[in-house]
């Protein structure tokens, strides 16, 4: 159970500070720090049986139709990192207490950074490959909040979007490259991935997974080329960039490789991406960091070039190299952790952070410098300092390289060059900060931090030395369980004593530091040299790369949609002619077997008429009011067709949502001009019809094709089963509450949204009525009346009737909620048509937005209440029922869905049609403004 | 004896339904237009009851009722709409 807590508690400690901060700053701290420390108290108590050899493990089931587990891990790896991050995350949060200004919010970083710190442990704890991944996607969200913290700041904005892109990117990549493993071994659990190294290894895909995930991996920790989004990721607040730069974030990436270490190295491909990735991004970062006149910026550029070189140890595919890499990344995140917050307390302190002003700080700081020059120390890799002892395994190992054949003798050179650089710019740390002069025109004098702000850094400072001096005593343990972790278990000999005697590791750190020294000494003729190249702006390039993305892709869109809706049109229907003519060409004769039923004269009036008002809608189309009529007379044949051909469902619907629509677009009408002007050319004109003609001809063909032949369809299920199976004889509504009720929650839900996002559109338009209709005549003076206000008023109860009557009838003969909703809300149009919106608005006094949420609320809660009886969503139960005076009667849940159909009918409707309505009420002049 | 009577209503129904249509395009006036429909309405709830009695069934009764409801719903709209523009105010 514990396991399942580690990520829970920092979870759960994500809120503490947001219900924290009203008690003061340094409570809302406290609190904050309470839960990562009972979970790293569970860790340090679960350790001792993972020191052992164990590999703890818990599971509990997510979504089982999937094989998908939340599943928890900790071995060896994990402890390790679990410390670090907790660890030092407790450190960050008391440094942060003192970092942060009166003006930040302490609240929302705390939440953030323990966010961050949730994600984090969450990737390193996971023991299914899915759940890893998402939370390495929180760790890109969440460090995108960290970066961004000012967010008044333009760079910090940029900085952190770049660093979103580029590890949101690679975090696809990564998902990719999960599934196409879980493809290939058949399972998401980290137990099994671990234990089938060999198939993956041999399988045809292996190389494409490789890539997929080495990119997720090197975008995360920086690696060449991605290493770019680091640097301007310092744009955050120091105590993020001394979490995320040291313990965490960039170290995700090292910890995936280590992780899929057993399975993903030990070939060829493995050796070269990685290790030459590593091997670059080593020197380059090096290199570039001695530039920096930023201090943040030098640390930055130092950790790519540090990160590149636990790459190339983890890439050298050699036993010995893991356990170097592994000890690298605890050596590294202590001494880079106190880096960056001393370099945060000199900024804090003397207000600034550039190399050229910063100078003599000894003699204002010295307790701070002391700190500060043993963790660079550490960073260049000085005796008696733990940076010493993992990069003189690092040397060792680079010369037992040999996988570059004759080639080889160039790795432990180049690697030398590396650290050249890196005692250069290490000195470059300590002697122009702290001394070289005097400071030059600081915005603050200089002086000591608070006491509580230095205790972080004395602590990790404390490490470096403890490390560095009984190497064995302090992290041996943890050491050989997280190697072994990464190494299946297959752990070599190694020492880990600060002496090995005079050997060639050891003359390759004294060259490192002669040449570190002399090059740093020489600074100004290589400062002159690197001024020649100019200066790229990655922010810049990285923002024009986005804006021509953004404009390509613009560019394609428009291409296919240029918001046109008679293109649209034209070229869905020339699709369908594509699609239907090649099928209907294949079919011989037109005419089925089915015998015609019988014409009589009545049908042949109807068809008559609906031949020529469609055909007058269509001429008069320019005529909007007249073509409103003609095609209200379509409508009604529609529905007397559907009456006379066995449809009375359909009948009814239809007419409801003819006189909905009727008086939904007079409301619009009255806004718009009377009479369209003529915009299509004669040409197209010609060609619309011919289009049209077509696609009418083809139409027609499938119909009478279809209606002439037998078919047997669905239909018949619903027949045989609407009574049995769901209690109504109306199949119809059967289908629509209870066959197919989930479709119609959707669409419910969806006509409710549609109806609010038409209320916020017109909510605050306010459109002035004209003084007269298209011939300019006045409007009639009275407003409402007498004789409509009476006869409407006394026709709402028959029509509320009616609709009580139609729903309560719907399960058994034709109605339904959905008809019920409309006749009612018809019915109460018709009020407003009588009395107007105001008359209304102190009578009916229901909130249609309300109506519309109680609506899907019911309807979803009938379908929920099935599980209550442990059957599936939206099962429906009925019974009949028999009572005195009534007598036999049917109960159905699916009333009760009904009702909510109902509701969400009547609620979205008036939300509509009143607040159309509306539009001119309130601000209207009485006179016309123009007179 | 029935079946003759609803033949021959039938017959004066589809001829009243035509001229209705035929008021309705010619117009003159907007007002003619949509008294016109209006009628149709009316005979349209005539036909449908004319169905009944002669399938001999009463299914479709509902449908002539909401002719009945909704088409004067809707040619009270079409009215308010000549007389003062904004049918809902």
């Amino acid at each position: 159970m514990s396991l399942f807590w580690i990520p829970l508690l920092p979870l759960l400690g994500t809120l503490v500070p947001l219900l924290s901060e009203r008690f003061g700053r340094s409570a809302c701290a406290l609190f904050t720090a309470i839960l990562p420390a009972i979970a790293l108290a569970i860790v340090l108590n679960l350790s001792l049986e993972v020191l052992q050899g164990n590999t703890l493990l818990q599971s509990f089931s997510w979504i089982p139709a999937m094989g998908l587990d939340l599943s928890f891990r900790l071995d060896g790896l994990a402890l390790l990192f679990c410390i670090l991050i907790l660890g030092i995350g407790l450190l960050v949060i008391l440094y942060a207490r003192y970092y942060l200004s009166q003006q930040d919010s302490m609240s929302r970083f705390y939440a953030y950074l323990i966010l961050f710190m949730t994600a984090m442990v969450g990737i390193v704890t996971s023991n299914n490959m899915i759940q890893l991944w998402l939370f390495w996607e929180l760790t890109s969200i969440s460090s995108f909040l960290l970066i961004s913290f000012w967010n008044h700041k333009s760079d910090a904005r940029k900085g952190a979007r770049m660093a979103l892109t580029v590890t949101g990117a690679g975090g696809l990549a990564l998902l990719a490259g999960l599934l196409l493993i879980a493809q290939i071994v058949g399972s998401y659990d980290l137990d099994v991935v671990l234990a089938s190294g060999d198939t993956l290894r041999e399988h045809a895909a292996y190389p494409i997974a490789l890539v997929l995930v080495l990119l997720g991996a090197f975008t995360k920790s920086a690696q060449f080329p991605f290493h770019f989004w680091l640097p301007h990721a310092m744009a955050a607040p120091t105590p993020v960039s001394a979490y995320l730069h040291s313990a965490t974030m960039v170290k995700a990436g090292i910890f995936l490789m280590a992780r899929f270490y057993p399975v993903l190295s030990g070939t060829e491909l493995w050796f070269l991406i990685v290790s030459l990735t590593g091997l670059a991004t080593l020197l380059l970062g090096a290199y570039i960091a001695l530039f920096k006149h930023d201090l943040k910026g030098l640390l930055a550029y130092s950790t790519v070039s540090h990160l590149g070189l636990i790459t190339l140890l983890l890439g050298m595919d050699t036993q010995l190299a893991a356990v170097a890499a592994v000890f690298h990344i605890i050596n590294h995140a202590t001494f880079k952790a106190s880096l960056f917050m001393a370099a945060g307390i000199i900024d804090h302190e003397s207000g600034s952070r550039d190399m050229r002003k910063l100078n003599g700080l000894w003699k204002y700081m010295p307790y701070t410098a002391t700190l500060a020059m043993v963790a660079a120390a550490s960073m260049a890799g000085v005796p008696l300092l733990n940076g010493f002892l993992s990069k003189e395994m690092f040397f060792a190992e680079t010369l037992h390289q040999v996988a570059l054949g004759s080639l080889s003798w160039m790795v432990p050179v180049l690697a030398t060059l590396g650290g050249v650089f890196s005692v250069a710019y290490s000195t470059r740390f300590i002697h122009d900060v702290f001394f070289n002069g005097e400071p030059i025109d600081l915005p603050k004098t200089p002086h000591e931090p608070p006491r509580y702000m230095r205790i972080p850094v004395e602590v990790l400072v404390a490490l470096c030395l403890l490390v560095g001096i009984f190497p064995g005593f302090i992290v041996g343990d943890l050491l050989a369980s997280a190697s072994s972790a990464v190494l299946a278990g297959n752990l070599p000999e190694y020492s880990l004593s600060i002496w090995h005697g005079f050997n060639l590791p050891l003359v390759m750190s004294l060259i490192a530091m002669l040449g570190g020294l002399v090059i740093y000494y020489n600074r100004r003729h290589l400062f002159q040299f690197q001024a020649q190249f100019p200066e790229t702006d990655a922010k810049l390039v990285f923002e024009r790369l986005i804006q021509s993305l953004v404009a390509g892709a613009t560019e394609a869109h428009k291409v296919f949609e240029n918001g046109s809706l008679q293109r649209y049109m034209v070229l869905l229907l020339l699709f369908a002619l594509v699609l239907t003519a090649g099928p209907l060409m294949d079919l011989n004769t037109t005419a089925g077997l089915r015998p015609h039923l019988p014409i009589d004269a009545v049908e042949i009036t109807a068809a008559v008429l609906l031949c020529l008002s469609a055909l007058a809608t269509m001429i008069w189309h320019r005529k909007r009011m007249i073509a409103l009529l003609t095609l209200s007379v379509v409508g009604l044949i529609v529905s007397i067709a559907f009456a006379r051909f066995s449809a009375p469902d359909l009948a009814l619907t239809q007419l409801s949502v003819e006189v909905v629509t009727v008086i939904l677009l007079m409301l619009a009408l009255f806004f718009l001009p009377q009479k369209t002007p003529k915009e299509s050319s004669p040409r197209r004109v010609v060609r619309d019809l011919g289009i049209a003609a077509i696609i009418g001809g083809i139409i027609g063909t499938i119909n009478y094709a279809l209606m002439t032949r037998p078919l047997t369809s669905i239909s018949d299920f619903f027949l045989a089963n609407s009574k049995t199976g769901g209690g109504g004889t109306n199949v119809v509504n059967v289908i629509l509450v209870d066959f197919r009720g989930f479709d119609t929650l959707g669409e419910i839900t969806v006509l409710g949204i549609a109806a609010l996002g038409i209320f916020k559109l017109i909510a605050r338009m306010r459109l002035f009525m004209p003084a007269g209709d298209e011939n300019g005549r006045p409007w009639a003076r009275d407003r409402h009346p007498v004789m409509l206000a009476v006869i409407s008023q006394s026709l709402l109860p028959l029509a509320l009737l009616v609709s009580v009557y139609i729903f309560l009838r719907g399960h058994n003969l034709p109605g339904g909620g959905f008809i019920a909703g409309l006749v009612t809300s018809v019915a109460l149009v018709q009020q407003y048509v009588a009395h107007g919106v105001d008359w209304i608005k102190e009578r009916l006094k229901i909130d249609y937005q309300w109506l519309i949420a109680s609506g899907v609320l019911i309807a979803a809660l009938t379908g929920l209440g099935s599980w209550v009886f442990e059957r599936p969503f939206l099962t429906s139960w009925f019974d009949y029922f028999h009572l005195p005076w009534i007598g036999e009667f049917e109960l159905a849940s699916a009333m009760i869905f009904d009702l909510g159909v109902y509701l969400t009918v009547v609620g979205a409707t008036l939300l509509i049609l009143a607040n159309l309505g509306k539009l001119t009420t309130s601000h209207r002049p009485t006179q016309p403004e123009s007179e | 004896m029935l079946n003759t009577a609803i033949l021959i209503v039938s017959g004066i129904l589809c001829v009243a339904l035509i001229l209705n249509l035929w008021r309705l395009l010619r117009g003159p006036d907007l007002s003619d237009r949509i008294l016109a429909l209006d009628t149709m309405y009316i005979n349209s709830i005539a036909l449908i009851l004319l169905y009944g009695m002669h399938m001999g069934t009463n299914l479709y009764f509902e449908s002539a009722l909401l002719i009945a409801m909704l088409g004067f719903v809707s040619t009270v709209a079409l009215c308010k709409y000549l007389l003062r523009g904004d049918i809902i105010e």
